[in-house]
This record gives structure tokens, sequence and C-alpha cells, in this order.
């Protein structure tokens, strides 16, 4: 595995019982990049997150993260892998019975034995960071869609970590709310020398901020390249997705009988 | 049937991770702490009100049926006994399950539903011992507790119909209990009873709530099968516990 990369996927297969999620799929993550994982919903992109967090094992191929096979991992090093890793879950997950601050103090309290000023001041750093030093006594039942999605940010940086992932961090986002978190992921990837893996279906606000992205359908890498080359691509599927067209290798309608012989059909009992 | 029998054994063996990771959770005894405040001090109301209404309702039958026989001076020993050995533990845990149980299993079923629980893991912090540990806990310490203060609270009702109300004679009331009523036998067992209905009360929440599925329906069936279990579990193991305890005593 080259120095210059942080997550390593060679041959990964999953399946739900008899369902096949991801087939053969090769994925390589350079260390510093912001990287985005597209595709249509349920085509397994989220899979592919809890993959390389260790939450499901894949049923074959290998999963590397800073050259450690993920798989292989037992609780305790998995637990030790996952203190280097934040995460963004898809609405926020905050704690919903404890305050702003404290949802960002959470990890600090939990990993570390940090004097409470510091990590008061830490967390102040943190939703700084975000925008929201202001919001930090407030509830998350209080907090707008957009502004529970900064916190979760702001925890998910809490430890500084090396990987960041992001599971759909802009669904339910207005126009402006949108902008924020896109430019944010930028920037804390930066500043903090991290890598990140923003996994999302909202082609034209990640082609704004990524390095390079790869596009998942049906379980497999269909195309990857860089903003630019995704923009410029011939590949139906790419083009479809990007322009948001409603047919085309991905279908409109869910496989059925012809229309036509559906009406003719008796019904039962009629 | 295999359903209901791989349900039993991911039930067994999340009993098996609650003990495994509770010396961890204790070193947060914070956590464990709340969860007692949660569970039991705020059932500590319906706990002491259908304590008392139902000693005022054994005092009240106990006297209509000891009067027959000219021996309402022991309207004392009948309204202890009763509470301590059986309507203090039983009573107190049914309502527990209602009151405390529902409610556990809510929150974590919801926090399972919104990826709390996924989150923690993710964060390496683990949701057995740092959600579902110290709840089960405050349930198991605060049951016994409660099912105390249940049966003193009724003793106190008897009182107050049988000796305030009807007139029996006081010193009798409370003399014949105190002759009565056992410590091991009929103190101590009703102890370990109510430790036991907590173990199961608290076991069926905490595991109805993390079994969940993460659904509004999943959620709300999961609170039906909290409450309906316990009750189940409460009755059948009362059954148990009593037949063992107080063979031909």
């Amino acid at each position: 595995m080259p120095a210059d990369c942080l997550v390593k996927i060679t041959d990964v297969n999953f399946a739900y019982d008899d369902r096949s999620i991801l087939k053969g799929v090769d994925m390589e993550i350079a260390r510093g990049k912001l990287v985005a994982i597209m595709g249509n919903s349920g085509c397994g992109k989220t899979t592919l997150l809890r993959l390389i967090g260790g939450q499901l094992k894949p049923t074959s191929g290998e999963i590397l993260v800073d050259g450690q096979s993920v798989p292989q991992m037992n609780h305790g090093e998995l637990y030790a892998m996952r203190r280097r890793m934040g995460m963004l879950f898809q609405f926020g997950a905050l704690f919903t019975d404890i305050s702003v601050f404290d949802n960002v103090a959470y990890l600090m309290r939990e990993h570390t034995d940090l004097p409470e000023e510091m990590i008061r001041d830490l967390v102040l750093m943190k939703l700084n960071a975000v925008g929201l030093r202001g919001a930090h006594h407030l509830m998350p039942s209080e907090l707008s869609g957009g502004m529970a999605r900064r916190v979760a940010l702001a925890r998910a940086i809490a430890l500084d970590p090396m990987l960041i992932m992001y599971d759909e961090p802009f669904a339910g986002l207005d126009p402006i709310s949108m902008g924020v978190i896109g430019q944010l992921i930028r920037k804390l990837n930066d500043a903090l020398g991290a890598t990140t893996l923003l996994v999302t279906h909202d082609v034209q606000e990640a082609l704004m901020i990524v390095d390079y992205v790869y596009f998942v359908s049906d379980g497999q890498i269909v195309a990857q390249g860089t903003p630019e080359e995704i923009k410029a691509s011939a590949d139906p599927f790419v083009h479809q997705f990007v322009f948001g067209e409603a047919d085309g290798p991905v279908h409109f309608h869910y496989p059925a009988v012809p229309f036509e012989q559906e009406l003719l059909r008796e019904v039962a009992g009629a | 049937m295999n359903n209901a029998l791989q349900t039993l054994g991911f039930a067994a063996r999340f009993f098996m991770m609650i003990l495994a990771y509770s010396g961890q959770s204790f070193r947060r005894l914070h956590l464990t702490i709340r969860e007692i405040y949660f569970s039991g001090f705020q059932s500590l109301l319906i706990i002491m009100v259908s304590g008392l209404f139902i000693g005022m309702v054994l005092g009240m039958q106990g006297y209509e049926t000891l009067q027959r026989y000219g021996s309402s001076e022991a309207l004392g020993i009948l309204v202890a006994l009763s509470l301590t050995r059986e309507l203090g533990p039983v009573v107190s845990a049914l309502l527990f399950a209602s009151r405390a149980g529902s409610s556990i299993t809510a929150e974590i079923g919801l926090m399972k539903a919104t990826e709390q629980l996924t989150a923690m893991d993710m964060m390496a912090v683990n949701p057995i011992a740092r959600v579902v540990a110290p709840r089960f806990w405050g349930g198991v310490i605060s049951m016994p507790l409660l099912a105390a203060l249940f049966s003193a609270i009724g003793v106190f009702g008897g009182y107050l119909v049988g000796v305030v109300l009807i007139g029996v004679d006081e010193g009798a009331f409370w003399s014949q209990m105190q002759g009565s009523v056992d410590f091991r036998l009929d103190i101590w067992n009703g102890i370990i009873k109510s430790f036991v209905f907590g173990v199961a009360v608290s076991l069926i929440a905490v595991f109805e709530g993390y079994d969940a599925v993460p659904t509004a329906e999943g959620v709300s069936a999961s609170i039906k099968r909290t409450v309906v279990y316990s009750a189940l579990a409460i009755l059948a193991l009362d059954f148990v516990l009593t037949s063992f305890m107080f063979r031909g005593v």
C-alpha cells in the first residue's frame, strides 16, 4: 500500500443474506484528500462507510485503514482505530438528552483525562469553527436541521481525527445550509490535515469541494475521476447522474410486468 | 418457534454482556445514580399513592372477613403479611414495569432509531456499558427500595382504615403484627422477590429497547412487549418463588 494512501479497499464483496450489496469494489483514498462516493439511493454507499468503520464485515476482500486490516481487528483494536475516526451521521445522531456543549465534549470526557477547563476551551474552539459558539447552551431539540448537522460536525472533529466520514451531510438542508456545510467540510479537512470521505448523492454541491469522486451503481464502481473529469465524462451513468435525468442506465420504473398486461389482468375474485 | 428461541438466546447473551460491561459502567457511577433518579425516584409518587390505597383496601376487606370470626385484632398481621410477602413486591413491580420499564424501552429504542447508539459505537464508546448497563442497574437497585416503601405505606394505609376509621384496637394491631411478621421469612423473602422482579423487568426493558425495530411502529411494539412480558414474568416468577419460599410454613 503506498505511504500516501490512508484507506485501501481491495476486491470487497458484501451481501445481506442472499442479497448482494457490493460486488468487487476497489478503492484508494489518499491522505489529506477529500473524496466523495456518489450513487443513487440503495447502491451500497453507506454500507461502504460501515465496512471502513468496522461496523460490518465484508463477505470477502480486504479493507486497510492506515495499513491495518479492519475485518481482522478484534474489539479493542477496532475501538482504538475508531478513536482516530470521526463520523457524521445522516441526521446528526446528536445525543438528545445532553446540551450542544456536552455533545461536543462527550468524546473528550470519554477518551481523555483532560481537565474540565481545557475541555471547555476545546469545545468552544470546535463550536466556533462551525459558527455555533453562541449556541453551546442549547439542547439538540432547539436546533434547526442545519445547526444540528454543524454541531454533529463539531463533535466528529472533537479529537482531531485522521479520517472523517460523512454520511449524506447535505440531506434535507436548505441551499444556504448546504453551502455552509460544504465549505466547512473542505476547510476542516485542510485545517486538520485529515482525510475525508463523503458519501452523498448531491452532485453539484459535492463537485465544488471534493478532490476525487467514485461513482457507485448497483454495488460496483462504475466511474471515477477528479471533478473536472466527471463533469466532462461521456459515461451514460455519470451523465444521467450529474444532470439528473429521469431515465438512462438507471431506470425510472421499478421492474414490473408491462403496464397493458397489468391493466388487463383479471382481479382475483372479481 | 425458531424466532422465539433465537430471541431468547440473544437475550441471554445480551444479559451476559450487561454483566461483563457492568464494571466499566460502575466506574462512571454518576450514570447509574442518574438512572436510579429517573427510574426509582420519579416512580415514588405512583408507588406511594398505590401502596396507600392498596393498604386501605386491605384494611377494609380484611376487617370485613376477620370480624365474622371475631378476630379483627389480627388485622395487622393480615395487612402486613399480604404486603410484605406478595402485594408489595408484585404490585410495585407491575407499576414499575409500566412506569419505568416502558420509558427505558422507549428511550433506548428511540436512541437506536435516531442512530445515537450506532454513533456511540463509532466513537469507540460501548453502548452496552454507557447506555444499557446503567439503566439495568438503576432498575435493579430501585425495585427492592420501591417495594419496601410500597409495603410500609400500605401498612400505614391499613392502619388508617382499620384503626383510625373502623376502630380496631391500636395496641393489638401493632403488637400482633410485630409478633407474627418474621424478618427472614417474610421481609427478607419479599426483598428477594422484588430483587428478582427488578432483574426481570429491567432486563426485559433494556433488551426490548436495544432489540427494537428502529421505526415508530417498531419502538411502539417494543414498549408494548416490555409491559406484557414484564407482567407475565413477574406473575410467573412470583408463583415459582412463592412455592420455594413458603412451603408449608
